[in-house]
């Protein structure tokens, strides 16, 4: 789960981590204030979108005064950021972060995740600071340090001093950078984050390490111990139809294909998207409909596919196994009349009563085409998708 | 022969008596697996299915002389772990556990449990395991299993059974097939199991079925390329997935431009896996597989 900048911030303040201060706007009237409460001359306006890149794409300005602050906060508000990260649509930006300038000595690359090959929480560092990891990581890989931390030990000082020489932090600084360290990871561990970066982290004339940017994503799986994750969602960076599916528990991705995908199982549904684009055609989504594939969660899928308007036909792939294939033919005949459904639909059974359930297909009214291979009923669909085409 | 389990294996249940772990372990017991005890925290001394004997830890079965082989966890995802390490605590050797949603952080401190053990996990998030026509410790239809001569091993759970419906209907059959689980961090890799599968005699071929993110395939096939004289089919769910998002399963996500399906089918190529390159062919390829190695 990803989490704006200024929600990070407050994650980090309340695992002691000191942060430059800051006020959360959503108007420019806001940002006027912002500026007067801060008595800061330089401040930073701050688009909050779920996605990094916003510096070069224009959404993070400098601004001298109260006056400029507004009218900056005025432009940012409402238009819609396109960064590296957000693909060619973009994001909208709803609410800018002021916060104050700081006198930088140096500014630091540090981020904090999970190695999935060593089962291991890992420091990622660079002397190389505010720059593209992947970039350094592609041209410069020696200018990365990377630093295991057993689970069962923690950090302990021979990881901190690595970090630090490498980094070229003087040795009067150990304390502090020591400090740091063992604060992210006890907020990391604590919080069951899958990932933290600050980029920059970095070195004030005070001789203080701040992050002067920090991007946190929350592993999902743990916001059984975490009530307040719910509370960090934000509905406005979420593909509206995305929320729909979660809401009645269906596992959806919009892409931008025109064949819709109703598949049971994640691995066999990226399988069936797979199989789509070999036949010509292009996914237009990723859904899991999962193990209880009845009528009234076949029909919630079908009403999502349905809204999104680039879908010119549907492609339904069922592997019955505990599931059983006449249940869920049941289920697609009874949602499909139940919405009046006239896309074309090609339906692939296989597995556990398959054969009654293509008898329930094609007794039924539905003109549905049925299938009992994967690879044939892809091309099916697209040989069908791409026929309309042409017609248009 | 088979790998990690077979007809004798005995088998304890944690969360026998949910929703899940009451449905599935009566799956099993008809499919032939030997389940011999359930726990279920505050329902010790009460019996599961009138027959199999039900203990609040699993140091109370053991006490009452029960000789456990294997557990399958369906212990729901906020106390898997603890059940996980208290099994790895209890000895057993094969530890499988079907539940999804295990938070990381908690998968860490039970893969630093298992290093320091000599138990084996499968899983989490996983169909589990089968050895056909013996013994099926998960929740996989069993009916598409057939005793044959391939080992299958999985991310995946329905894709699995859609390659093991195949690999039975050409006339192979398998030995043993395992989901090894699509979260990020796991019990076992692929390359665990590649290498007992390699010293099974009945196992000619395996079939490997991954997907996108992280590097567990190409680690595989590094595997395969150094240590195997079988024939491995490899097949990669994900292609036209968008890097960023996760495909379904916490594992399956594509980040910083790494673990995407093309680079992990080259790597896989390069060291001698045969690709099948969609789901409908993994029969087909294997049938070229097994002729030309």
């Amino acid at each position: 789960m990803d989490i704006h900048e200024y929600q990070a911030k407050e994650l980090l303040n309340n695992s002691g981590v000191k942060t430059l201060k800051s006020v959360l706007c959503r108007n420019p009237e806001e940002a006027y204030r912002a500026y007067q409460v801060l008595s800061s001359s330089l401040v930073a306006v701050k688009a909050q979108v779920h996605a990094g890149g916003r510096g070069k794409a224009g959404g993070v300005k400098i601004v001298k005064s109260a006056d400029e602050a507004k009218s900056i906060a005025e432009k940012m508000i409402g238009m819609n950021l396109i960064t590296k990260q957000t693909g060619k649509e973009g994001k909208i930006v709803r609410k800018v972060l002021i916060e104050e300038g700081a006198a930088i000595v140096k500014e630091y690359y540090l981020s904090v995740t999970i190695d999935r090959k060593i089962s291991s929480v890992v420091f990622v560092v660079s002397a190389d600071g505010g720059m593209e990891i992947e970039e350094v990581s592609k041209n410069t890989p020696e200018k990365i340090l990377t630093v295991s931390i057993n689970p069962m030990h923690g950090v302990k000082s021979f990881h901190i001093l690595k970090m630090l020489l490498f980094l070229g932090i003087k040795k009067n600084l150990y304390n502090d950078f020591s400090n740091l360290i063992n604060l992210l990871y006890n907020a990391f561990v604590k919080e069951d984050m899958s990932m933290l970066e600050i980029n920059p982290l970095i070195l004030t004339e005070a001789n203080l390490f701040i992050p002067l940017d920090a991007k946190i994503i929350l592993d999902d799986n743990a916001s059984i111990r975490h009530p307040y994750f719910s509370d960090f969602e934000d509905e406005d960076e979420e593909e509206p139809l995305e929320i729909k599916a979660k809401s009645v528990g269906l596992n959806y991705i919009k892409l931008d294909g025109n064949v819709g995908c109703m598949v049971n199982g994640a691995g066999l549904a990226m399988a069936t998207m797979d199989t789509i684009k070999e036949f010509g055609a292009m996914p237009a989504n990723f859904l899991d409909v999962g193990g209880t594939a009845d009528s009234k969660r076949v029909e919630t899928a079908f009403n999502i596919l349905l809204s999104d308007k680039n879908v010119k036909g549907i492609f339904i792939n069922i592997f019955g196994g505990i599931v059983k294939c006449d249940m869920v033919a049941k289920g697609v005949i009874t949602a499909a009349k139940n919405i009046g459904l006239k896309l074309p639909v090609v339906i692939r059974l296989e597995g556990t009563n398959a054969e009654t359930a293509v008898k329930l297909i094609n007794n039924s009214e539905m003109n549905f085409i049925v299938s009992r291979d994967l690879a044939d009923g892809a091309k099916k669909i697209s040989d069908i998708v791409n026929k309309t085409k042409t017609n248009l | 022969m088979s790998i990690l389990i077979n007809k004798n294996t005995s088998v304890l249940v944690q969360g026998i008596t949910g929703k899940e772990g009451s449905f599935h372990a009566l799956k099993c017991i008809e499919y032939g697996t030997n389940i011999i005890a359930g726990v279920t925290p505050f329902k010790g001394k009460t019996l599961f299915n009138e027959s199999i004997p039900v203990y609040n830890t699993i140091e109370e079965a053991k006490k009452e002389g029960k000789k456990i082989d294997a557990t399958m966890v369906f212990v729901p995802a906020g106390f898997a772990a603890s059940s996980i390490i208290e099994a790895i605590e209890a000895e057993i050797s094969l530890i499988v556990c079907i539940t999804e949603g295990i938070p990381v952080m908690d998968m860490l401190n039970v893969k630093a449990a298992l290093n320091c053990s000599k138990s084996i996990m499968i899983g989490p998030n996983c169909p589990g395991i089968i050895t056909a026509d013996e013994c099926k410790i998960g929740i996989m239809p069993g009916f598409i299993h057939k005793k044959g001569k391939i080992g299958v091993l999985s991310r995946s759970g329905t894709l699995t059974y859609e390659a093991v419906n195949q690999i039975t209907k050409a006339g192979f059959g398998e030995t043993t097939c395992i989901g090894i689980g699509g979260d990020p961090i796991i019990g076992s890799s692929f390359t665990d199991f590649l290498r007992l599968f390699e010293k099974d005699p009945e196992t000619e071929a395996v079939v490997m079925i991954g997907e996108i993110g992280g590097t567990a395939e190409e680690e595989a096939s590094e595997f395969v390329k150094n240590n195997m004289k079988k024939p491995v089919v490899g097949f990669i769910a994900g292609k036209t997935a968008p890097a960023g998002r996760r495909m379904g399963h916490a594992g399956a996500i594509i980040s910083g431009g790494k673990g995407t399906a093309p680079e992990k089918l080259k790597t896989m190529e390069t060291n001698g896996v045969y690709i099948a390159d969609n789901p409908s062919v993994i029969a087909e390829t294997l049938k070229k597989a097994l002729k030309l190695h």
